[in-house]
């Protein structure tokens, strides 16, 4: 909200800069982003009476103005044609500078000198009128000589910007800030001029007004104007609206967004002639019911929208003929608009229900500044006296206007204001500082709360523009966060407060640091890719998989939320290696997300209003996948980066398994699922990525790149994830007998899995370790050799040959059990 | 004259389909394809045969040539794709490799060092402050209910606040009832719903995850963001303990001469509420561009538990009070790193990512 320094002057005294101010609205809540001075540059204009007009030989459209401006003739050349001898014009001296920045110097024009420049409204940063001089006469008495600024009652300014916060529709006006001010300040407050003197004529003679729906309406009143000359609006009314960011209509919208922007209150000002019956009345509007609002859109009324909760009410404003002309609160139709020949004016100020605004106004996706203030609560009681300000403001520009008496008046349900019972020592237990509860008094009042009570326990009724303001223990919040802002927060205590129980982490944060330490530390770069995808990403690693959908996204690239971190990762490496940077190793911690659809383990959580359903939404799955880009990576190094992960991990056993199956986004004939050996859980998956996934994605399709995809969730579930045991074992004090057995395996059979078989043959063997792999033709058809470091020893005593015969004749055997032969 | 009668079409036509059958290899095909498709193939020869034709007889025999170029075509298509595939099944079974066999020793990979992102750094920093002031870290799901991101934290359906979150809505269940967190809020609710139905309060932990807004990125901010929010439900907790809570927690994270401020504010979860400000980490509170001059940044928001919010999840009010405070990692860490634009955070290129340990 932009909120003129000179308009809060004239509702309390204000002798601070807007820099003074700055830190006190602040600490009042009343965020200043921006302050912005304006209005300068009109000092030096003075208001100059035309004496004489010449033309100028040679020339047709300039012409030599001598004009009076208190210090005797002075001769201007100027090119405008909208003027006589007589009337008062704004002179520009020579050595002002207009608010463009302008600087006015003497110039020679057809061998004539110009000692200044006689302005339009335009070039004083007054309004763009176009058509010529800024003629005075019609707006004020001018006196030559006089200061402009003066005479127009505009001058420089200060603008703040101010951010209100939901919770204080009362602060969205110039006199809700001016009240908080001068609350905060001790100063008292002065109120607007607001019309007194209405015609003998009665308003119901001439109008009607009322409610069918007084849950949705709460006040409705109409007042009635006439003979009124639609016009400009006043230079001061003008300048005010600009300064706000509204832009000036006529002097009949003009007022009806000044009354807004001064107090807060809403009006809607119809052409009385064009409203059937001079009826109006707010009603709930009939489903298929259509309006065409004042920005030229028809709308359909009462159609029940997306959202929790919204059955499709709409009210509206009717006429006599129960034709709908507004949608009530938000905008005017377009039928009964203000026009150059309006004389006779219906004006509503209301009350209406905020939620039901704020439904309607998101469901029809109209936000006007009306619509804002009903949503967070107009005070109830504010409407008659903004219609009598009104008629002051407009009486400025349409003195001949009549005003009737008794304005229609109608009320439906309007919520009483809260009353809340303060006791000794509430303040303390919030706030944990003692407010003497005759300073909260105090403090209050000074916000229009009505206060009783004393001593141990006061009675605090909020004013009827603070709707936020609730009943019970969090009404007493309300109550406290007022005493709190007005007392300042800067005053008030600190305190460390502790507790017994200690902080930490827990088991699985300490496995993923632990992760993310033994990635890192391996060369990784960690990464951030989008959460949301494109359905091509999606497809080319889950075909045809049931996705998870945003309904609403930016664009179709970021619509899906993703189901790995794979074609993310790959896109970063591919960008990177497009940059000449691409000899990397990346890695990145995430959550994919699985259609519940798809998932035997969607996560069941509460749904609905008032979170009353039971609803599957999507399986979350943490997971930390490297990418291995550098230009000799491939599977074996994320094997070898798997088996240090583990080892580091702790985990007991997980085997590096072939799968029949392709993986998605995985080489077809270079991945492998990580399997823990004892519960056989899938931990994660090892190999490289898809060569035509690569391609696909505009990558290298020729370059290996190695990845390790682990799934946290697994990690971190010690029934998926078998550790080593805790117990220490310890290594034998007596020496080892070492030697090598080399095997020819039939392919179908995991080298981890002989190992496995080879490491439980004999109570003797302490190790067993692959140390070579080959192929070769002199081998049997689909095999291949394995050889394996063994290690036996005892805990008992030294191992005699014997003992090494036949523990390696139980290896041996071991190994035939699974087709292997010794070689 | 060859034979143009349309029995023989169906004779020409199969043996074309054969001679594609019989092709072994895309190059046998490519080299076969203009005399099965071409200009100077059967089917070729036919169509200039048509001119010659009666009006009628064309009109038939026409229609048949045409079919039978589709099923040439069609079957060309089928074939390339097959042996391309073929051909593609053989590199990768040439390339096959069971890396149950891979022996690790053998495995050589450059020593480079590594670098966790700048989140990730940020976030354990302010982890370990957290914890060594005595709070535990909990963790929520990024895909929440209306119930849990908004209604619980006492911002009711269609209520103007909500237009302080720019929501992404997620297609599950209802129309606009499933979304991704606007904030780490919900997880508040997840705790203390759990809390209470374990019986297991006090709640002292802070929240740290990723979140979701609709709103163009730009240098201060993404649509995908990281925050980290504080809950504390204890008895007896107050405004006072809050503010110490965020003072202590400013001197410790950003250093000594680091101080906070509160202001009022407005949270719907929250009753009293206060944005908190930190010195401006660039001019130390001295004044400077980044600070509009005021030697202060705006970190976060804070405030008492809300008695809606208490009431929602089942918990005694008059027995347990308690204050939440949240802010963003990345904010913090842009201001800590003097990052010009949030997007570098999003961008990976690896010259930024080697920055960071």
């Amino acid at each position: 909200m932009r909120v003129s320094l000179n308009w809060l002057r004239e509702f309390v005294d204000l002798p601070e800069s807007a820099e003074t101010l700055r830190p006190i609205l602040d600490d009042l809540g009343l965020v200043v982003e921006e302050v912005c001075h304006t209005g300068g540059g009109l000092e030096q204009v003075v208001v100059a009476r035309v004496e004489e007009i010449r033309p100028i030989q040679g020339a047709d459209r300039i012409r030599l103005v001598t004009v009076e401006a208190g210090e005797g003739p002075v001769e201007i050349v100027c090119g405008a044609m909208n003027f006589d001898v007589g009337a008062h014009v704004p002179l520009a001296p020579v050595g002002s500078v207009l608010p463009g920045g302008v600087v006015i110097a003497e110039r020679t024009m057809r061998g004539v000198t110009s000692h200044g420049m006689l302005c339009s409204a335009r070039e004083l940063g007054l309004g763009d009128g176009q058509d010529g001089l800024m003629v005075l006469d019609s707006y004020v008495n001018p006196v030559p000589g006089e200061s402009l600024s003066e005479v127009l009652r505009v001058g420089p300014d200060a603008i703040f910007d101010i951010s209100v916060e939901g919770n204080r529709p009362d602060a969205w006006s110039i006199e809700g800030v001016a009240r908080d001010l001068a609350a905060r300040l001790g100063r008292p407050r002065r109120t607007p001029v607001v019309a007194t003197s209405p015609s003998t004529t009665k308003t119901s003679n001439y109008a009607q007004a009322g409610i069918d729906d007084s849950k949705l309406c709460g006040r409705f009143t109409v007042t009635a104007l006439r003979h009124v000359t639609v016009g400009p609006s006043p230079p001061w009314v003008v300048e005010r609206l600009t300064r706000a960011g509204v832009r000036p209509i006529s002097n009949v919208v003009d007022a009806s967004n000044l009354v807004m922007l001064e107090l807060g209150q809403p009006t809607h000002p119809y052409d009385a002639d064009l409203v059937a019956g001079r009826s109006l009345r707010a009603r709930r509007a009939r489903p298929g019911e259509l309006l065409t609002t004042l920005d030229g859109v028809e709308r359909t009324l009462a159609v029940k929208g997306r959202g929790l909760g919204d059955t499709g009410e709409d009210c509206v404003i009717v006429d006599g003929d129960d034709v709908v002309v507004g949608l009530a609160g938000i905008m005017g139709g377009a039928s009964s608009e203000i026009s150059p020949t309006t004389t006779d004016v219906l004006l509503e100020a209301a009350y209406f229900d905020p939620m039901a605004i704020a439904r309607s106004s998101k469901r029809h996706g109209l936000r006007s500044e009306a619509s804002h203030r009903f949503e967070r609560g107009v005070d109830p009681n504010l409407a008659l006296r903004a219609a009598a300000r009104f008629v002051a403001v407009l009486t400025e520009s349409s003195p001949d206007l009549e005003w009737l008496s008794d304005p229609l008046d109608v009320w439906g349900y309007v919520p009483e204001p809260s009353t809340i019972e303060l006791r000794d020592g509430d303040v303390e237990r919030l706030l944990g500082v003692e407010v003497p509860l005759d300073d909260a008094t105090s403090l209050l009042s000074a916000l229009g709360f009505v206060v009783t009570g004393s001593g141990t326990a006061l009675v605090v009724t909020a004013p009827t523009n603070r709707p936020d303001v609730r009943s019970s223990a969090a009404g007493r919040a309300d109550v406290i966060e007022e005493i709190a802002r007005l007392y300042g927060y800067s005053r008030l205590p600190r305190r460390t407060p502790s507790w017994p129980n200690a902080g930490g982490l827990t088991a699985r944060q300490r496995l993923r640091r632990r992760l993310r330490d033994v990635v890192v530390d391996g060369g990784a770069l960690e990464v951030w890719t989008p959460s949301l995808g494109g359905d091509d990403d999606f497809e080319r690693v889950n075909p045809s998989v049931e996705r998870v959908r945003v309904t609403n996204p930016f664009s179709l690239d970021e619509s899906v939320l993703r189901a790995t971190l794979l074609t993310g990762m790959v896109r970063a490496w591919v960008k990177n290696y497009d940059r000449g940077v691409g000899d990397v190793v990346l890695a990145e911690f995430g959550v994919v997300f699985y259609h519940p659809n798809t998932t035997s383990q969607p996560r069941i959580t509460k749904g609905g209003l008032r979170g009353s359903l039971s609803l599957a939404l999507p399986r979350e799955n943490e997971r930390a996948t490297v990418l291995f880009g550098r230009r000799e990576d491939d599977a074996r190094v994320a094997v070898a980066t798997w088996h240090r992960v583990a080892s580091r991990l702790g985990l007991a056993d997980v085997v590096v398994r072939t799968s029949a199956d392709a993986l998605p986004g995985l080489h077809p004939t270079r991945s492998a699922v990580l399997e823990d050996r004892s519960s056989g859980a899938v931990l994660g998956y090892v190999g490289e990525v898809d060569p035509s996934l690569v391609g696909a994605l505009e990558g290298p399709s020729h370059r290996r790149l190695g990845i390790l995809d682990l799934d946290v969730d697994a990690l971190c579930d010690p029934s998926r994830a078998t550790r080593r045991s805790g117990k220490v074992r310890d290594p034998s004090r007596f020496p080892s007998a070492i030697f090598d057995l080399a095997f020819v395996v039939p392919e179908v059979v995991n080298a981890q899995d002989l190992a496995y078989s080879l490491g439980r043959s004999h109570e003797y063997v302490e190790s067993v370790v692959l140390f070579d792999s080959f192929r070769s033709s002199s081998l049997a058809t689909d095999s291949r050799g394995l050889a394996y470091a063994i290690r036996l020893s005892s805990a008992v005593g030294t191992l005699n040959d014997d003992d090494v015969v036949a523990a390696r004749s139980s290896l041996i055997e071991a190994a035939a059990t699974l087709g292997a032969v010794l070689r | 004259m060859a034979d143009r009668s349309l029995e023989n079409l169906d004779e020409e036509t199969r043996k074309l389909l054969d001679a594609i059958a019989a092709s072994e290899t895309l190059e046998a095909l490519r080299d076969a394809e203009p005399s099965l498709v071409g200009k100077r193939s059967v089917l070729a020869a036919w169509q200039k045969s048509l001119g010659a034709m009666e009006p009628e007889a064309r009109r038939e025999a026409g229609t048949r040539l045409q079919e039978s170029r589709r099923r040439v075509q069609s079957a060309l298509e089928d074939r390339r794709q097959s042996l391309a595939k073929e051909d593609r099944d053989r590199v990768l079974l040439a390339d096959r490799l069971d890396l149950g066999d891979v022996v690790v020793r053998d495995v050589r990979a450059a020593l480079g060092a590594g670098h966790p992102s700048l989140v990730a750094v940020t976030q354990r920093e302010l982890e370990d402050v957290f914890v060594a002031m005595g709070f535990t870290v909990a963790e929520g799901p990024e895909v929440e209910t209306d119930w849990f991101n908004f209604e619980a934290l006492n911002i009711p359906p269609a209520h103007p606040s909500r237009g302080l979150w720019d929501t992404f809505y997620v297609d599950l269940g209802e129309p606009e009832t499933v979304v991704l967190r606007t904030h780490t809020s919900p997880t508040q609710i997840h705790l203390m719903e759990e809390a209470v139905a374990s019986d297991s309060l006090p709640i002292h932990s802070v929240m740290p995850g990723r979140c979701y807004r609709r709103d163009s990125p730009d240098a201060r901010h993404l649509a995908t963001f990281h925050q980290i929010e504080g809950l504390v439900v204890d008895e007896s907790m107050t405004f006072a303990d809050l503010a110490g809570v965020i003072e202590s927690f400013t001197r410790s994270y950003f250093g000594s001469g680091v101080t906070s401020r509160l202001r009022p504010g407005y949270f719907p979860f929250t009753e009293p509420s206060a944005e908190f400000e930190v010195t401006c980490t660039l001019c130390r509170g001295a004044g400077c561009r980044t600070c509009s001059h005021t030697g202060w940044i705006e970190l976060g928001g804070c405030g008492m538990l809300d008695q809606a919010v208490l009431e929602a999840v089942g918990i005694d009010g008059e027995r347990w009070s308690g204050f939440a405070f949240g802010f963003g990692i990345d904010r913090c860490a842009q201001m800590r790193h003097e990052l010009t634009d949030m997007r570098a955070l999003v961008e990976n290129d690896v010259r930024f990512l080697e920055q960071f340990s």
